[in-house]
Formats: C-alpha cells, structure tokens, sequence
C-alpha cells in the first residue's frame, strides 16, 4: 500500500522545525510503524536526504525507546501497543498519517522526533535508594508479600518510561509516570524504609522539571502501552498526604 | 506548619486544597439545594426557614453566629479554591508550550476537559446570584431574607434570570460530574475497589443537583409556585 506521511523535521534543539509531506510506497501490511519508516528512510538516503530521525531500541515493546504522535494518538492509539508493536495493517492504502514528537516542556525536541527524556531519569534519581542489609541473603520465603500486592506492584513496574503518559496528557503531566514508580516500591516490604521520603522527593523533582498538574483526565492511563492504571496516582497523592502528616519535608 | 507549606508548593499539594475546598462547596450546594425545595411549603414555610437559618444553634451561639460562621468558610474556600486553581491553570499552560497539530482524546469527557470553564462560569454567577437574591438587584420591593419568598417569587418571574439560573446549574452539574470523583482521587482515597462508588456518586450529584435546583426557577415560572 501507498500513504501519504505528514512528518515533523526539525535539524536540531535550536532550529525552528515543520511539517514535510513524504511519499511512503510499497508498505507491506505485515511491517511494523518503524519498518516502514526505515523504508522511507532508505529512499531519502538514496536520493542524498537526510532519514527522519525517531528513537528505537528492542522493537519488541518493552524498552520504552520509540514513541511518536500518529494522527494525533501517542503511539497511534491501538490499546498496550508501543509505535515498534503497531503494524501497518492498521492503516489502509492511500492514508494520510501525521507523525509528530512528543509534546512537552519537560521534553525538548533533539532531532526530528527524538525527545530528550532525562526528565524522567532525573525523577528516578531523586527517589535514591532502598535499603538493604548486607551479609548472606535471608532465605527469599521469609519476606512475606500479599498476592494482590505483588500483582499491583507488579503492574506498575511494567511502565517502560516511554513518555506517552505525558504526551497525552492535556497538561503534559508526569503524574503517571511518577506514579507508576512510586508504586512499585511503595507496596513492596523492600520500599518501605524510605516510602515517604521518596514520594515527597520525586515529587518535588517532577514539578521541577516543569510538567503539568493532573487534572484527573485519564488520558494518561488509555494511551499507556502498558495500561498503568490511574489508582497508581491516586496512591502517590495518598502517599504524599501521609508523607506530609508525618512531618516529612 | 512547614509540612503544610512544602506541600502547598507541590502540585498535588495545590491540587489537595481544591479537593477540600471542593467538599465543602459540595457539602453546602447539597444544603443549598435542600433548603430551595422548601419553596413548595410555601411562602410561610420557606420564610420560616429563612429565619431558621439565622438563628439555628441559639442560645449556644450568638444570633446568626453559625451563619456568619458558615459564610466565612465558604468565602475562604472559595477564595482557596480559585487561587489553587489559577496557579494550577497557569502551571499547565506553560508546560506545552508547542501544541500538537492534531489531538484525539479516547478518556477524556466534555466535563473533564472543561472543568476549568465551567468553574469560572460558576464563579460569575455566585457574584450575579448574591447580587440578585441576597442584595436584591432588579427585584421590586425586596424585603431581605423577611420576604425570601416572594423575593424568589419575584426574581424568577424575569425569564432571563430563569435561562442563566439553569444555565449555572448546568455547569454546576457538569463541574460536580467531574470534580465530585476528582475530590476523592486527589486525596488518594480512591482504589480499584472503589472507583466506580465515586464515579457512581459523582454522576448522581451532578444529575440530582442540577434537577433539583432548576425546580425552583421553573416552578416559579411556570406559574407553579406564586
């Protein structure tokens, strides 16, 4: 099939970009959104253009590294589907499709459709470490964890970091994402020494870096390739509340 | 103290003094309600809890003292929960300021993504409301919460005041659809288990609140209550 891609280049952080319309031809249906991109990418290194930029890693759907804006969804808005996971038999011939980074403060453009995502990194950093003992390693069955905790603490540590929570958001929150991180410590035996600390500190890290507050949308959570769900964010504000009644600053 | 600063400095903190403030908005819109469909006791019987209103809890307290006590915490939240809200507007302005040039929502509803709007048209009509029924714009021989009957009376037999009166309760009914769940999610007192409790309530404040406040104005005008 043939389609007709709107595509956002720009050359560098400093430079104004725009939108350039590019012919994408004999796409197989069985490709994936990045395959094809390669495809255009070879005609435009043939003919002496510079490829469209965009970040992938595993194509398997689990590193977090690819993410776009097509036709108007993060990572085309097909449920738990990372860009690398979209297939092109979703489009039909002849389709207009219009790919854009993500859109933040937070998350400058580079090139083309990279976004710097170290704003993400920087949280994490602020949550520091957990605590645990040295010596021999206590037998792994004496630490007890509930099956529904170990299922949610689990679920949430299935975020991959992929910045589409903040893409979709209308305030460019990184709520979810934050969330999701506090979580997956959070309701685990080994998170519990430093629970409150690291709330309030990546938190704090996440309003610094300028993303937007959470208006309760949910579009964070439908367009997460991981379906995070939005209770991981009403536990970092339950956290947070607590965190601040005990005195924690 | 400092706990209570530094929170206010985050955004779920901002966020924290909305859904608070919200609750007792929530609470006093449900009273407020209460109190209108006393209209169809009629005009002794609405009159009668007028007064009641300005003298409940007396002896204990001085005359009027749980009213001015009431107002005084409405105002305050009110004054709260706008102030949180426009810094909270502005934080997430600035953080796109590059948009999108196309956008498709697949959770978001028409309340959600207009809450903010209908909050300011919220707070445009508590000004015209109070100026209207409190103070008694544009209502001949307004006799005060004396004749808060005939003062209802009165001011909904214009049917421009009936149009904006629904019109407010409209949005009021649409920011509660909304914010009613949202009070309980930014307090972190929501969970898988009870998600469609609040969202159950939310939608059920929004729809019974919006009826039973238009009751009053269509009533009137319909000649109903006179």
């Amino acid at each position: 099939m043939n389609l007709t891609l709107h595509v956002w280049r720009q050359k560098n952080a400093q430079s104004e970009g725009r939108f350039v319309t590019y012919q994408a031809k004999n796409i197989i249906p069985d490709m994936s959104f990045l395959e094809m991109l390669d495809v255009v990418n070879q005609e435009l290194i043939l003919k002496g253009e510079e490829p469209i930029a965009f970040e992938h890693d595993c194509r398997e759907g689990i590193c977090g590294s690819c993410g776009m804006v097509i036709n108007g969804y993060p990572h085309g808005g097909h449920r738990g589907t990372t860009t690398c996971q979209l297939h092109m038999r979703h489009f039909k011939d002849g389709d207009v499709i219009t790919i854009e980074p993500w859109r933040a403060r937070a998350f400058p453009v580079l090139k083309d459709l990279i976004v710097d995502r170290s704003a993400f990194d920087r949280i994490i950093q602020a949550g520091g470490f957990i605590s645990a003992n040295t010596g021999v390693a206590q037998d792994a069955n004496t630490v007890l964890v509930p099956k529904q905790n170990a299922e949610a603490a689990m679920d949430a540590a299935a975020c991959i970091g992929c910045g589409a929570c903040v893409a979709a958001c209308p305030n460019a929150s990184a709520m979810l994402f934050t969330a999701a991180k506090i979580t997956h410590l959070g309701l685990l035996p080994q998170g519990q020494p430093e629970r409150y600390t690291r709330v309030v500190r990546m938190v704090e890290q996440m309003d610094r870096e300028g993303f937007g507050g959470c208006t309760n949308i949910g579009e964070c959570s439908a367009a997460c390739p991981k379906e995070i769900p939005l209770s991981v964010i009403a536990r970092m504000n339950r956290d947070l509340l607590v965190a601040k009644l005990k005195g924690v600053n | 103290m400092t706990a209570a600063l530094t929170l206010y400095r985050t955004t779920i903190g901002k966020k924290a003094v909305m859904a608070i403030t919200g609750f007792i908005g929530y609470g006093f819109v449900i009273l407020h309600m209460i109190g209108n469909l006393k209209i169809f006791e009629g005009a002794e019987g609405f009159n009668e809890y007028a007064h009641f209103l300005r003298t409940v809890g007396y002896p204990l307290v001085p005359e009027r003292g749980l009213l001015w006590t009431m107002r005084i915490i409405l105002l305050a939240s009110v004054i709260l929960h706008v102030v949180a809200a426009i810094q909270l507007t502005r934080l997430d302005w600035a953080s796109r300021p590059r948009g999108y040039r196309e956008t498709r929502r697949k959770q978001a509803t028409f309340a959600s993504l207009t809450l903010r709007w209908g909050g300011l048209a919220i707070f445009l009509f508590i000004v015209y409301h109070l100026a209207h029924l409190t103070f008694g714009l544009g209502i001949p021989n307004f006799g005060g919460h004396e004749t808060a009957y005939q003062n209802v009376v009165a001011g909904f037999s214009n049917p421009i005041n009936v149009v904006i009166y629904i019109a407010a309760v409209g949005a009021l009914g649409m920011h509660l659809y909304h914010g009613v769940w949202s009070m309980f999610q930014t307090l972190g007192l929501n969970g898988p288990r009870t998600d469609g409790l609040w969202r159950g309530l939310a939608t059920v404040s929004g729809i019974l609140l919006f009826l039973g406040f238009s009751t009053v104005p269509i009533a009137v005008i319909t000649g109903i209550v006179r």
